[in-house]
């Protein structure tokens, strides 16, 4: 367990860069800043593997290990350490978030290198690190919010990071406002829980949550959903969706990294560790498997149509991670976080890749005038080519093993409706995946003249980490191969996380929908139907393509024939369901409205005015008294003297 | 102890005359100078009293007052007599009217 006692380092090297660089910001040499801000996470990244290759070497049920680092804070009946918690659900994260960070500060060497600020951006990137770390890392509540709050910060930071752009600035601040929402339900949900248990910790709320709370009573029901609130707003679901796309503000390996890989996961991550509480509310479940299918769906249809190459991948993440929270609702934890990891792979070299063409085309983001790039980005293209088939769930790419887990998990304990909106959501997903691989890459070139003139392919500190990415993208599937026997590892190694659910299980009354996601054996009542669904799936993905093929290389007008066939759905499509517009109406207006009166007719005139009020009424008594004081020194003392006579006179004819 | 060859209202009276003569001084005179001397004419009326009650009562208390009421009227009119002095310097005037800078 030696190397398991260096886990602190792991979150404290990422926040060690990020005071470095940021003390440093400015001052210190390029070369410096990159070793600082790659090398802090690198070392974490190895510090981490070799934690998770230790935990390997244990047998399964002791795979959990704690470090105590202080006491933070001790008041009355509230105890709460700063202590770390390993055990495999968190060192999947931990992997993920180290590995994929490491790869995306590297690529960020190269796509920041033209940038002013490279310090700045290298303390925010190395601090939302930190913030992740403690997220995932953390036993308690407590800790898992203040990461929770502190990737917030980091993400409005980075998003608002060109700040003197005022959408970039509105960008930050929309995201960071429209967290808070969640933010508040999830601190709802934590109160709860501290009231009804007493503590914050991991360990005590989930081995009591059974016997404290009724299946499927109020109360469990209560702070599943509060919860859940919370993993609303920082996975991008609806209806508080609306932050992520506008957060492509941000630099791209900052959309990598925090919109697509990992942050914007942290809600699935919540559910998946607060799997206890959800399974105790099967009412709450429902209500994230139906949030997690209706987004899923929701932001493919609006993918469909945008014409940002980053904010297509931005509602994609929004629907691939409804697809994880239908995962998450539908009790197959597993298979969500399977999906979240082959997703932080892929999203990210969809990200990265769109982030090379940017690069190379100066900055050019609009589709309509990219095409015909395979030519001069050879390695974007081949990377591009792979994430993109991955994540249309193509086999045997790592999308099709995770997504086809999902949806037959789906399709097992949620009905075939709820497997049904997968599905579309995937044939939506590869459709609006390859418009924009045919789009960039395919087709007639629509390059600006001076874009076109500074056209080169990008450095090798970003294309060695999309080769790598892409590699993960292909293989990372195969930790968890469905049918064969003893190839789904992932789910032996994060078995002993989800054990608790068996015996759960068997006091719920939706007995199928809670227990049988997690069983190892889960997955092999009807081998027939699995391979179905599977080929559907793969049939699925395939018509997409070729539909997207047909669109976009065949015969490059049908699109506009469509888009004025169906006007009214276009323009619906184009501009997001209106659910900005209809916000601002509804919500934003009357707030701004409200606020203008409050400070008008509440506070300038009653709060003010009695302040200054009682200044002025103050004033004029002191001018009246001021009268008295006529500077003749006889009539002070005539004034004593009568003083006097009365006092005396009063004390004589008492 | 025989008894006082003056009795001892006459000296209260006098007392008293001479105190009211001071307040009026104080009250109405305009001239710094002439209030001084009304103070110490007030001072002296009340000394009177002292003397007068002390020797009634066969008691030394009253002479001890009285010194330490002269001591302090000493002090009293050489500390005042040099503000009155400055004042003159600088405004050519011993009149109290004349000197309300400290009116409100």
């Amino acid at each position: 367990m030696d190397t398991l006692n260096l886990l602190w380092l792991v979150p404290t090297l990422p926040l060690l860069g990020a005071i470095l660089n940021g003390l440093g910001a400015g001052k210190l040499p390029r070369p410096i800043v990159s070793a600082i801000g790659v090398g802090s996470v690198g070392l974490a990244f190895a510090i981490a593997v070799s934690s998770v290759r230790t935990l390997f070497q244990v047998p399964s049920e002791e795979r959990f290990f704690l470090q105590t680092l202080f006491s933070w804070i001790d008041s009355g009946d509230l105890s709460v350490a700063v202590r770390l918690g390993l055990d495999p659900l968190s060192a999947v994260m931990m992997l993920v978030v180290t590995g994929v960070g490491f790869l995306i500060h590297v690529y960020s060497t190269g796509y920041m290198s033209h940038e002013k600020s490279y310090g700045r951006y290298f303390a925010y990137l190395n601090l939302f690190t930190f913030c992740m770390l403690m997220l995932v890392l953390a036993d308690n509540f407590l800790v898992m919010f203040f990461g929770w709050e502190g990737v917030g910060l980091c993400s409005y930071l980075l998003i608002g990071f060109w700040y003197q752009r005022p959408s970039a600035a509105e960008a930050g601040k929309k995201a960071f406002i429209v967290n808070r929402i969640g933010d508040w339900g999830f601190l709802i949900g934590v109160f709860l829980i501290f009231i009804n248990f007493g503590s914050l910790d991991y360990g005590r709320v989930f081995s009591e949550a059974p016997a404290r709370l009724a299946m499927g009573g109020a109360l469990a029901t209560a702070i599943a959903l509060f919860l859940f609130v919370g993993a609303i707003g920082k996975s991008a679901q609806l209806p508080l969706h609306v932050w992520l796309p506008d957060a492509m503000e941000g630099p791209t390996p900052v959309s990598a990294l925090i919109h697509a890989a990992t942050m914007v996961t942290a809600g699935v991550y919540m559910i998946a560790r607060c799997h206890v509480l959800f399974a105790l509310a099967p009412t709450a479940l429902l209500v994230v498997a139906i949030v997690g299918a209706a987004t899923a769906l929701f932001a493919a249809t609006i993918g469909l149509v945008q014409k940002d190459i980053k904010r297509v991948l931005a509602y994609s993440t929004v629907s691939q991670l409804g697809t994880m929270f239908l995962a998450m609702g539908v009790s197959a934890y597993t298979a969500g976080i399977f999906h979240l990891m082959t997703h932080a792979f892929f999203k990210a070299l969809l990200f990265l890749g769109a982030g090379s063409v940017i690069h190379a085309l100066s900055g050019e983001q609009d589709m309509d005038r990219m095409g015909g790039l395979r030519k001069y980005l050879p390695r974007t293209h081949l990377t591009m080519l792979i994430a993109t088939l991955a994540i249309a769930g193509v086999f045997p790419l790592s999308g099709f093993f995770s997504k086809d887990e999902i949806l037959w998990k789906a399709f097992e304990n949620g009905g075939p409706i709820l497997w049904a909106c997968g599905a579309i959501g995937a044939f939506l997903t590869a459709f609006y995946m390859f418009r924009l691989y045919f789009m960039t890459f395919h087709g007639s070139e629509r390059l600006t003249p001076e874009a076109k003139h500074h056209l080169h392919e990008s450095p090798n500190s970003m294309t060695i980490p999309l080769l790598l990415l892409a590699v993960l993208s292909v293989v990372g599937g195969w930790i968890q191969i469905p049918l064969l026997q003893g190839a789904q590892r992932l789910e032996g190694f994060l078995e002993p996380v989800f054990a608790d659910l068996q015996h759960l299980g068997g006091e719920a009354a939706h007995g199928a929908t809670a227990a049988a996601g997690t069983g190892a054996a889960g997955a092999h009542h009807d081998p027939t139907l699995e391979v179905a669904l599977m080929a559907i799936s793969l049939a699925i993905a395939l018509a997409g393509i070729f539909l997207a093929h047909r669109f976009y290389v065949k015969d490059p007008q049908a699109p506009h024939r469509l888009a004025e066939r169906a006007r009214g759905l276009y323009e619906l499509l184009w501009n997001k369901w209106w659910v900005d517009e209809i916000y601002d109406a509804r919500i934003v207006q009357p707030i701004v409205r409200l606020s203008n009166r409050l400070w008008k007719d509440v506070d300038a005139a009653v709060v003010d005015g009695a302040v200054n009020g009682v200044g002025k009424k103050v004033e004029q008594g002191a001018g009246w008294l001021r009268l008295a004081q006529t500077g003749y020194v006889q009539m002070y003392a005539l004034i004593l003297t009568l003083g006097m006579v009365v006092v005396f006179g009063y004390l004589a004819l008492r | 102890m025989d008894a006082l060859p003056v009795p001892l209202a006459a000296y209260q009276i006098l007392a008293a005359v001479l105190f009211t003569i001071g307040v009026v001084g104080v009250l109405v005179r305009r001239s710094a100078l002439i209030i001084f001397m009304s103070i110490e004419l007030m001072l002296n009326a009340v000394n009177l009293s002292f003397v007068a009650f002390s020797r009634q009562h066969a008691s030394m208390d009253g002479h001890i007052f009285v010194f330490f009421v002269m001591a302090v009227a000493a002090a009293e009119v050489a500390i005042g007599l040099a503000i009155l002095v400055a004042i003159f310097r600088n405004k050519e005037t011993a009149n109290v009217d004349d000197v309300h800078l400290l009116k409100g």
